[in-house]
């Protein structure tokens, strides 16, 4: 079990900056985020584009954004806890609460925070009838196994690296590989898209082009699918497999917490915006892009913001006897919990004799 | 010659929403919009199920379907093309609503939005 004095749902820039607001107030904090590292849409979707709203920067790349506020929180050493979706939370008898996430890693913390931007990135179903009924009996969005596909025949649908890239891997040990994508080009690498231009005229993967997956058939588990092509005279084709997988990107999702008993408005999370940004269950405080309230601004600089202004009220919350006075970092300095230490440079006094 | 332009230069549109109701309307073609924002400022799509990702042509949550105008449209980028690719429900006519700036070309333009997928 990781324990830690608040929980961070969201490693984007407004969770890692409250890292450094609740390092000032000696919390210490860990972060869950469902992407594999830290920064979140920063990261993950436009790390090279520049930002020009970020006070002091006229402007910065998303990328180098995160890098700095990594730099800024690392005295106060925070957990991580990556690649791995907050799931469920439980609150116990004395008000903390344990979040434990799809991988089963378990955390007990006074207070969480979700910091978790436009929820958590799940792949992107395709609108096809039924297919939530055979999730698991030959439909998967994700390859985690790829072992599970040998010597059986494997549907692709897509046009960017992910099919490109599985097609390959998968053409040398499954059965059959097909890959059938709405359109004649592919938006991937050109490495990937030669290697499959090679593998299909090799024969080692059944190329279809300008055709869609519509339907998908079987009585108990996959069985077949049904492709319709643009060209109205090619018309439909029946396609026997074991296996559709459709890869169509990322997109996010609210996900599990919309679950947890949260007050929802217009897919984000309502709190007291008058305060302290808590939501409707005490001890869960809800910060940055995933939050609502009236005048909402979902800018990384009103995450910080409100990044600021919840670890006083979380500090509040776990010392609930102390009077804790806000300090200037520019007075104080900043003390890290690896024992470094900044601050200003004192004024040499000397006397003038 | 430039166009001379108005204090106020507001331009029509026709917006279709995912119920199938039209509106009709009013967009400044001078506060920097694109037709993603005018969507969202007039509420005719729940907020969270449109410009999801901003307007970075980064989620698709914000296509439509042009009805008309097609030919005046600016041409879409590598991004766009990128995200309308793996996208659902994709049509000829489609576009990222967030890539069609306001501009007073576009007076009488009418669009569709496109369905949610999950």
């Amino acid at each position: 079990m990781i324990k830690t004095d608040i929980l961070i749902i969201g490693a984007g820039p407004t969770g890692l900056f409250a890292v450094f607001e609740a390092g000032l107030l000696k919390l210490k904090c860990h972060l869950i985020d469902a992407l594999p590292q830290p920064g979140g849409q920063c990261s993950e979707i436009y790390p090279k584009k520049p930002i020009y709203d970020i006070p002091g920067f006229p402007e910065i790349l998303a990328g180098d954004l995160v890098d700095n506020l990594m730099e800024q929180i690392k005295p106060f050493e925070p957990g991580f806890t990556l690649g791995e979706r907050a799931e469920t939370i439980d609150k116990q008898e004395d008000g903390s609460f344990i979040v434990t996430t799809n991988k089963g890693t378990r955390h007990h913390a006074p207070v969480i925070v979700i910091a978790g931007g436009l929820g958590s990135f799940e792949p992107r179903k395709p609108p096809i009838a039924g297919i939530k009924d055979y999730e698991d009996k030959g439909v998967a969005y994700i390859i985690r196994d790829p072992e599970i596909y040998r010597d059986k025949k494997i549907v692709i649908a897509g046009g960017g690296d992910s099919a490109l890239d599985w097609s390959i891997y998968l053409a040398e040990i499954a059965k059959e590989v097909s890959l059938v994508h709405r359109r004649k080009d592919f938006r991937g690498a050109l490495d990937s898209v030669e290697k499959v231009e090679e593998l299909s005229k090799l024969g080692k993967i059944n190329l279809v082009t300008d055709a869609e997956v519509v339907d998908l058939k079987g009585e108990d588990k996959l069985e077949s699918v049904l492709i319709r092509h643009k060209d109205e005279a090619r018309g439909e084709e029946l396609k026997e497999t074991d296996y559709f997988i459709p890869l169509f990107g990322l997109s996010p999702k609210l996900g599990p917490i919309a679950n947890w008993g949260l007050e929802i408005e217009k897919n984000a999370i309502k709190v007291d915006n008058s305060y302290d940004y808590q939501t409707n269950i005490p001890g869960i405080y809800a910060i940055g892009d995933v939050n609502t309230y009236k005048g909402k601004l979902k800018l990384i600089l009103c995450g910080f913001h409100e990044a600021a202004i919840m670890c006083q009220s979380a500090y509040q919350r776990i010392n609930p006897d102390k009077k804790y006075v806000m300090k200037y970092t520019t007075v104080s300095g900043v003390s890290g919990f690896d024992g470094s230490r900044k601050e200003a440079k004192r004024e040499v006094i000397k006397n003038i004799e | 010659m430039g166009h001379i332009r108005g204090i106020m230069s507001d331009i029509k549109i026709t917006i279709i929403d995912r119920e199938g109701e039209a509106h009709t309307v009013d967009a400044p073609t001078d506060m920097n919009m694109n037709l993603m924002e005018v969507i969202r400022s007039y509420e005719l799509a729940p907020e969270g199920t449109i410009g999801i990702c901003g307007g970075m042509a980064m989620c698709a949550s914000c296509q439509c379907y042009m009805l008309n105008f097609q030919h005046m449209l600016p041409e879409k980028s590598v991004e766009e093309e990128d995200m309308l690719d793996q996208a659902f429900f994709v049509d000829d006519n489609s576009r990222l609503s967030c890539q069609i700036p306001i501009t007073e070309e576009l007076d009488g333009l009418e669009v569709k939005i496109a369905p949610t997928s999950e």
